[in-house]
């Protein structure tokens, strides 16, 4: 099945994340699959230019820049818009971005526009009858096989599953398209921005120190945010957290919260359900502190101390404290 | 501006246990054990309906496609506060089954444009972001798109003044703002609010609510399920640093090994 395969980069005003080339891993899987015969990464909004040229070493061989004063900041309709363009334009094999909220989201205006069917959060594919695929339900907990059939393959790849390293360092054609868009475009955009948090936050911390419903109670975090501060980490928390009304909602990790792949995920007091599995299970390394040696997490995790974190933290604060001032 | 008319389309799922069981085709959820609920994003959009017509007035309809027992969780809605509701649904949709997301918005939709066409239309309609068990991401853009209204998901904070919604998505460090004219759509997020429990008169009017049941037709789109496996069990070996506050200096002698002090 020959064709381009288009890459929607994800990135905010030129920024990327770590997951935003994480969608090229995915076109390689086509690529491998024997899904279309190149690729074309799609970078939208000229504050993105300077990335364009550099995409090659992902495996792209031509970019796409595209220009037009609706597209200075993130727009979900715009951008799904320029997508479904391009789709009718170029007829591509496939079409994918990496499974994030705006990647989803732009993907799923695209294929509404063009009425494509689109599978999200995909984690294989292979050629078979249209496109046999596995994609992740319940956050990840889940496996759905399924077929796609359909004149171009729209797929997001689930975040932290594919790789976004750099794969080679082969030239790209640069090409600027300027698209006519429709007055709805402009209806979604950003029109403002509010920072809370700069600096480390959950989504790129190096250490996560997290807690559950062990931790029993809002000032029961004040042990976990000191060691986070030491660390220059980030705090985290489970759903019966934030159900509890202890932790804000934007410190949830888990499948209607955060994904987060931090170096070290410190779980405190935190079971381990399924539905908190899936949003830290991309970590490199995992440590359980946790009463219960029985508790999910505690078999899950690489590394686990058996106690009350309310004594083991302040002692591991105590300790590093010591350490530093030694010296 | 008049009175506003919200509506709110959710979706019941199996309650997740720690495990989800498969039945043994691997065609469904083995629901035996499992209660159902209220998909999560989608039970803070009804409680955040129901705060709206609390602040501005007006009125808010809960609308689903699903089983027949998918009644349980409008009636729900309405014993939160929700004023009225509307069941579309098929012999096809039993147990833990759905629709795949093409003839899921397609029948939201027409259901959508049939209720407005004798009510009056929607000021604001407001989506789960994805829902709980499918996770499709895109039902609520297909029927926004289909109905030619503005929406943006992510939504985590929602106030409408002056015939415009502003909305509020988190970002890595914050929040992006978006403001939209009204008729929109929003996908909302958990965390927007927290939702209230049924009152007991609140039980009582869900009990004697009439809701109008609709069918509609399984248009299916290109992209169909074949069979469901659970995700492959992780096998750790699980290195035990120690017990109680006297393990800290094995927790700092990791981090150090780690490069994380």
């Amino acid at each position: 099945m020959s064709g381009e395969i288009l890459v929607v980069l994800e990135h905010d005003r030129g920024e990327t994340s770590d997951t935003s080339f994480q969608a090229f891993g995915l076109a390689r899987a086509l690529l491998a699959a024997g899904v279309g015969s190149s690729i074309t990464a799609v970078v939208i909004g000229a504050e993105a230019d300077a990335l364009a040229g550099g995409l090659g070493a992902y495996g792209a061989a031509r970019s796409i820049s595209v220009h037009h004063g609706e597209l200075t900041d993130y727009a979900p309709e715009a951008w799904g818009d320029v997508v479904a363009q391009l789709i009718a334009a170029r007829a591509p094999a496939a079409v994918v971005a990496t499974g994030t909220d705006r990647g989803n989201e732009v993907l799923a205006h695209a294929s509404a526009i063009v009425d494509l069917p689109f599978a999200a959060n995909v984690t294989d594919v292979a050629l078979a009858d249209g496109l046999s695929l596995t994609r992740v339900r319940w956050g990840g907990s889940l496996l759905e096989q399924a077929r796609l059939q359909a004149p171009v393959f729209v797929l997001s790849g689930s975040a932290h599953t594919f790789s976004g390293e750099v794969s080679g360092d082969a030239a790209v054609v640069v090409e600027v398209l300027e698209p006519t868009l429709g007055a709805s475009a402009a209806r979604t955009r950003v029109v403002d921005r509010v920072t809370l948090a700069a600096g480390i936050t959950l989504t790129t911390a190096a250490v996560v120190v997290s807690g559950g419903r062990g931790v029993g109670s809002a000032d029961g975090f004040a042990p976990l945010a000191e060691l986070a501060e030491l660390l220059g980490g980030a705090v985290g928390c489970s759903r019966v957290v934030t159900n509890n009304g202890w932790r804000p909602h934007s410190d949830q990790v888990g499948q209607t919260g955060k994904r987060i792949a931090p170096e070290l995920y410190i779980a405190c007091g935190i079971s381990g359900a399924i539905q908190h599995w899936v949003g830290m299970m991309a970590s490199k390394h995992v440590l359980a502190i946790n009463t219960d040696n029985e508790a999910n997490m505690v078999g899950k995790a690489e590394y686990a101390v058996i106690g009350d974190l309310h004594k083991i933290l302040p002692a591991v604060s105590d300790e590093i404290r010591r350490r530093r001032a030694n010296a | 501006m008049a009175e506003l008319r919200i509506l709110v389309c959710v979706k019941r799922v199996p309650a997740p246990g720690a495990r989800i069981t498969l039945t043994a085709d691997h065609q469904g959820i083995d629901a035996k054990n499992l209660g159902f609920t209220t998909s999560p994003h989608e039970e803070c959009a009804v409680e955040e309906a129901i705060r709206l017509v609390e602040a501005h007035g007006g009125s808010a309809t809960v609308l689903t496609l699903g089983a027949i027992e998918a009644d349980e969780q409008l009636r729900y809605a309405v014993s939160v506060g929700i004023n009225a509701a509307v069941h579309v649904t098929h012999a096809t949709l039993a147990g833990s089954a759905d629709w795949d997301a093409q003839a899921t918005a397609r029948a939201l939709t027409e259901a959508i444009a049939s209720i407005e066409a004798t009510d009056g239309a929607f000021d604001l309609i407001l989506f789960g972001n994805e829902s709980a068990d499918s996770g499709g991401f895109q039902v609520g853009v297909r029927v926004a798109r289909s109905l030619g209204r503005a929406i943006v998901n992510g939504i985590k904070g929602i106030t409408i003044a002056d015939g415009m919604v502003t909305a509020q998505r988190e970002s890595t460090s914050g929040f992006e703002v978006y403001q939209l004219e009204l008729p929109a759509v929003l996908g909302v997020k958990e965390g927007l609010n927290l939702p209230r429990y049924p009152t007991l008169p609140g039980r009582l009017k869900s009990k004697k609510v009439q809701v109008p049941v609709l069918t509609a037709e399984p248009v299916s789109g290109g992209l169909t399920m074949l069979r469901f496996d659970n995700a492959a069990e992780l096998v750790v070996q699980t290195t035990m640093l120690g017990t109680g506050p006297e393990a800290a200096p094995a927790i700092v002698d990791l981090l150090e090994e780690l490069g994380l002090l």
